[in-house]
């Protein structure tokens, strides 16, 4: 039971390194002058929507957590909107934080804002796919005992590598070397984006290596 | 190259020497020593800080002033040294390391128009690609070679654009070591080349085998003497003679050499004369001796020329004797600039080290020591130490009284360190029994005590980030952003710790809710709410932030100038209003805060001056500012009165606040206490016995002490009534001094800085007061057991406030930055001596530093403080015989005082440990980096800003830490006082 989890966690995680690696490739395929640095807000934008179409079609395939109760149609509507309000609330919120962490306020609004969003989708959009819109469950996934399921921990590991990786993504910031990517907000993106993958590579071998130790209280 | 085809070719026209500079080997420094033909230090003595401007003597200088038109090309450092001496000159940017060709390019474009054009006396081409492909590159890269390349062909072409009068010298201000950086004494490092050139013959004759070896000061008074202009003042090189020999015969030759070094001599004699007169640095029996040979060769010289216009001498022996006394006063010259190398530019390895080693030995007892504060024995034995090593100090200076002091001390501190550490290896077995005693540490498994470990580790991870930072010049230099994220980068992860560890949410009791729903903890949410305030404080204080030259694009803070370069009245108005605003809010602020802890009903002095005085000395303050502001526009009459203004208002504040300090010594208590032994109630309630009619209505939360009641009540017990002394503000005593003391200080500090500075300092307090807050409910969420224990998080969070608001009180770690005129505030005249305008622009510069070091035992205080009645409320249901129990707050410390002192002495040794980490980082940077580019620019400034922060921070805490326990003592006595009654 535990192994093919696990699998399906891997083929999922892998699922959505590919798109990314792609989301970098195959637009300079259609578009002119496409590239990561050069063209950085398509990229943002690029990346962010193919995630998130990653991330929504592997929710309806694989369904981590499957609710018990049979809703209507209203139901899921009204939780779908839920879902879009709290994303954006993220987005909003995250925008805030990074500003306050020092990033310019008015000047390059636009960047700081869709670095925002990648952040959210990265970290909140998951968090809505797995746990749906209930900060409940939110709060009780990421404390130290709070994990029911490899899918809750996964979603821990990758959200704080996602998170670390954009706070290392900051340091390089100062330096004077002079390269392209050293422009806000071009290295927290790709602090971020690594940070990510690096999380969805780390979650299975994590979890295959811990997963004697790992017991699941039952819902 | 050409250089060697011309000396080869035309041996009398050129001649290669080898150029040696003198440490340190950094542009500016060598620029300074070309023109200067001194040993520019890093700091240069009496030159003015706030320009790079150099305002010693200097070539360019006396050739401006002698008519001449002097001419520039190249690297824009000479702008910033020799403003406005140049007749023409065409600067380009010389910040950018990376970029080889921006300087040359443009200086051969000018160069040969201007060669040709002729309408100058001396031409500076400054060329920059070589050192620039040094730094990026390294010597050994095609990209050196075509650099050198480029060169030669400049060199060549401008060789046949000569004019026949035309000197033309080709020199290095520095050399490179292998890896193309400089800045060192390194063999590599001090060795350039120095290429003369004439199309008249210059030399009589050929080039000796060896290249000869010309130090660099010697260019100044060879080209000040060529081009006939006195020698700069404190100039200490030597002519180079071979370019005195001319076209005539030896003796000519020899006689006109003779004069030259003799204007030399007499130069460094002059120089040397009244340097020692105002520096004591040079030895004083090598000078007597320098004075006799100049003496001597002089009257020497004096006596030859005599014989040479008589005619008394024949041609070859005059020669010989000529011979010798140029040998006599090259003799001179040389010493004379020996004895001034000695003493001015020297590198110690050894004592850097040595003292680097002092530094992190001192940080490791820091560390050590703290965490063993709680063994009380330890520190009796420790003193010896201690004692020891001041001893040893006592006697070795009685007996070598000529020993340099600063050796001394450093002996000592190691001595002491060492008997330290000794002490504290011969204790460790008996400690680790003591500990392996203890079950839980024994059976803990190695996870798990890595987990426990964890908890230092994160804040402990910051500190090591702040201190890697400063290896970087980039991170140094964009310092006032760094440490903000960093502060707020720990705030997070204390949070998100806690909430990690589920503190912040608790586990619904009820247990029929499905397992997965939990509440959140009812305190949780203050905390985020202080989080996030933190947080919008940290943005706010980057609004006050000074500019470094390096930042290309950065506009210097508005609020940094003062209120009278204000153009329009109505802004001038609304800033004075805000001023004024931030003023109130500060004193009705803390009046609050003592009012609600009940420290503002008695009449001890200090409670009047709190209550009259703070106000007072605000209005004093704002008539300042209204007075500073305003100045330009008055009318002649009122001149006066604005003068005298200026300096009384000022001094009214230091009166002011001179005297509320001597109050806070002389009687600290700000306790009301009411004796209700008369009434015939029982054991007076605090609400119940409430004094006043005023107290009753300021809910005043009166404090009992439990302990006093308990031995009155016991010693009352034959008699027939019951007693009790209602104490108004006793538990918050401790606090309320050190607030009171803060307040001052800060008035102080603020009336030293521009008036719209007062936003920040209110912004200090208020960032101050929210730390203090994060820190107490983390720590009643953490359930901490141990409310005597600082956590790391809290004293790292001070420490990097501290650096924080170093910046957003307008300062930079730069010369240039520090604000001079805070040593006129209240003194209009020049100081009659060096100390006050000293001091007073030290408290300028590190009012954060000691707002905070002298803060810092309030760190151990708050949580006292904020024993809510909520947490007791929870003791008395289990417990309901307590009931009557008050939080006793700061008089639980007053329960156990060794504990007390103990960890008092802990936190400031934590204290220490973290600033020390930070001096240390800087230390070891000035020291790894000394041949770094940037090091006089950036590392060097920052060590010593560090270092004098770190000694301003020592004192300060020592005074805060002395001032909590001058109230204990004093509230010692208050008790005695009762206790008779």
């Amino acid at each position: 039971m535990k192994d093919t989890e696990i699998k399906k966690l891997l083929f999922a995680h892998i699922f959505c390194v590919v798109s990314i690696i792609l989301s970098t490739v195959v637009p300079s395929f259609f578009l002119e002058n496409f590239s990561v640095l050069g063209t950085h807000l398509t990229w943002l934008c690029i990346c962010s929507a193919c995630v998130t179409t990653v991330n929504i079609f592997l929710y309806i395939i694989v369904k981590p957590n499957p609710s018990s109760k049979r809703s209507s149609f209203a139901h899921k509507i009204s939780r779908f909107l839920k879902c879009c309000i709290y994303f954006f609330m993220s987005c909003i919120v995250f925008h805030g934080i990074i500003v306050l962490y020092g990033a310019p306020l008015i000047e390059s609004v636009l960047e700081t804002f869709l670095f925002a969003v990648l952040l959210s989708t990265f970290t909140t959009l998951n968090c809505l796919c797995m746990l749906g819109p209930n900060i409940q469950a939110w709060i009780r996934v990421f404390s130290k005992n709070g994990a029911m399921s490899i899918w809750d921990n996964s979603l821990q590991i990758t959200t704080m590598c996602s998170i670390v990786g954009a706070w290392l993504g900051a340091f390089p910031i100062p330096l004077d070397w002079d390269r392209p990517w050293q422009v806000w907000p071009i290295s927290c993106s790709l602090g971020v984006t690594f940070g990510y993958v690096a999380g969805l590579i780390i979650a299975p071998l994590w979890i295959y290596w811990n997963r004697k130790q790992l017991t699941y209280k039952s819902r | 190259g050409a250089l060697h085809r011309l000396a080869a070719s035309r041996p009398r026209h050129a001649r290669l020497y080898r150029f040696r500079a003198d440490p340190p080997t950094t542009t500016m420094q060598r620029i300074k020593g070309l023109t200067t033909g001194s040993l520019p230090t890093f700091v240069d003595v009496g030159s003015n800080f706030a320009s790079y401007a150099i305002r010693e003597d200097n070539l360019l200088a006396q050739l401006v002033r002698n008519g001449r038109r002097v001419v520039f090309m190249g690297d824009d450092t000479w702008d910033g040294l020799f403003p406005k001496m140049f007749s023409r000159s065409y600067f380009f940017p010389s910040f950018n390391v990376k970029d080889l060709h921006t300087v040359d390019d443009g200086i051969l474009q000018h160069l040969y128009t201007t060669v040709d054009g002729g309408d100058w006396d001396l031409l500076i081409a400054h060329f920059l690609g070589v050192d620039h492909c040094g730094h990026k590159h390294g010597p050994d890269h095609p990209e050196m070679a075509k650099k050198l390349t480029q060169m030669n062909e400049m060199i060549s072409s401008l060789v046949d654009h000569l004019e026949n009068d035309t000197l033309l010298l080709v020199a290095g201000d520095h050399g490179m070591t292998d890896t193309g950086d400089h800045g060192g004494d390194s063999e590599k490092e001090v060795n350039a080349a120095l290429f003369v050139y004439s199309k008249t013959p210059l030399f009589r004759a050929g080039p000796p085998e060896e290249p000869e070896t010309v130090p660099q000061v010697n260019l100044v008074p060879t080209l000040a003497l060529l081009l006939g202009v006195p020698i700069p003042y404190s100039s200490i090189g030597e002519v180079m003679a071979d370019l005195f020999e001319g076209d005539g015969d030896a003796v000519t030759a020899s006689l006109s050499q003779l004069a030259a070094y003799h204007v030399n001599a007499k130069q460094v004699d002059r120089f040397l004369d009244s340097y020692a007169l105002a520096a004591q640095d040079l030895p004083g029996d090598r000078l007597k001796q320098l004075k006799e040979l100049f003496t001597a060769a002089a009257e020497e010289h004096a006596q030859l020329l005599a014989q040479v216009q008589e005619g008394l001498v024949a041609s070859p022996e005059l020669e010989a004797q000529l011979g010798r006394l140029r040998g006599h006063f090259q003799h001179y010259l040389r010493e004379a600039r020996a004895v001034c190398t000695a003493s001015w530019a020297r590198f110690h390895p050894f004592r850097m080290v040595a003292g680097c080693a002092l530094i992190a030995a001192s940080c490791l007892l820091c560390y050590i020591a703290s965490e063993l504060a709680n063994a009380l024995d330890f520190y009796h034995h420790c003193f010896y130490s201690l004692f020891g090593g001041l001893l040893a100090a006592a006697l070795l200076g009685w007996a070598r009284v000529d020993l340099d002091p600063i050796l001394v001390v450093s002996w000592v501190a190691a001595a002491s360190q060492l008997g330290f550490f000794w002490h504290w290896w011969s204790q460790r077995p008996r400690r680790i029994h003591l500990a392996s005693v203890r079950p839980p540490v024994a059976s803990m498994g190695l996870w798990q005590r890595l987990r426990a470990w964890l908890g230092p580790a994160l804040p402990l991870g910051i500190l090591a980030l702040r201190c890697g930072a400063m290896f970087s010049d980039s991170f140094v230099i964009a310092e006032s952003q760094v440490v903000p994220f960093l502060l707020a980068s720990l705030a997070m992860l204390w949070v998100g710790k806690l909430h990690w560890d589920g503190q912040l949410s608790t586990p619904s009791d009820a247990p029929k809710q499905p397992p997965g729903s939990l509440s959140c903890h009812k305190e949780s949410w203050p905390l985020l709410g202080l989080l996030a305030a933190l947080l919008v404080c940290l943005r706010l204080s980057s609004l006050f932030h000074q500019c470094r030259d390096e930042v290309p694009h950065c506009q210097p803070s508005p609020c940094l100038a003062p209120l009278s370069s204000l153009r329009s009245p109505q802004a001038k108005n609304l800033c004075y209003l805000l001023c004024v605003a931030s003023l109130v809010g500060l004193v009705y602020a803390v009046r609050r805060w003592l009012r609600h802890y009940g420290n503002l009903n008695s009449t001890s002095p200090l409670v009047l001056f709190v209550r009259w005085g703070f106000p007072l000395t605000a209005f004093c303050i704002a008539c300042y500012w209204a007075v500073t502001s305003g100045t330009e526009d008055t009318l002649g009459k009122l001149q006066e009165l604005v003068q005298a203004a200026l300096v009384t208002f000022p001094r009214a504040v230091y009166g002011l606040v001179a005297a509320g300090l001597l109050l806070v010594l002389w009687k600290p208590v700000t306790v009301f206490a009411q004796d209700s032994r008369a009434a015939a109630g029982p054991i007076v309630t605090p609400f119940q016995g409430a004094p006043s009619s005023e107290a009753d209505l300021l809910h005043v939360i009166s404090q009992i002490y439990r302990r006093m009641q308990e031995s009155l009540n016991s010693r009352l017990e034959g008699g027939s009534r019951w007693a009790a002394v209602a104490a108004y503000g006793l538990g918050s005593v401790y606090s309320a001094a050190l607030v009171i003391t803060l307040t001052l200080l800060g008035f102080f500090l603020l009336l030293l800085h521009s008036e719209r500075m007062s936003l920040s300092f209110l912004l200090l307090f208020l960032e101050a007061f929210i730390l203090l807050r994060l820190h107490v409910s983390a720590m009643s969420l953490a359930g901490e057991a141990e409310p005597f224990v600082v956590p790391w998080n809290a004293v790292i969070a001070w420490v990097l406030a501290t650096a924080q608001f170093f910046y957003s009180t307008g300062h930079q770690p730069i010369f240039p930055a520090i604000h001079w005129n805070a040593a006129f505030v209240g003194f209009h005249e020049d100081h009659a001596t060096h100390l006050v305008p000293a001091l007073l622009v030290a408290a300028n510069t590190f009012a954060s530093h000691i707002l905070f070091a002298v803060g810092c035992p309030l760190l151990l205080l708050w949580p006292f403080l904020c024993e809510t009645p909520g947490s007791r409320r929870k003791r008395l249901k289990k417990d309901p015989q307590d009931e009557e129990q008050e939080p006793l707050m700061e008089m639980r410390l007053r329960e156990a005082p060794e504990r007390f002192s103990a960890v008092l002495l802990q936190l400031g040794l934590k204290y220490l440990f973290v600033l020390g980490m930070q001096l240390l980082a800087c230390v070891c940077t000035a020291m790894i980096l000394r041949r770094h580019l940037m090091v006089w620019k950036v590392f060097a400034p920052k060590f010593l800003f560090e270092a004098l922060g770190f000694v301003v921070s020592y004192v300060c805490l020592l005074l805060g830490i002395s001032l909590v326990l001058r109230v204990d003592c004093a509230i010692s006595a208050w008790y005695r006082q009762l206790e008779p009654r």
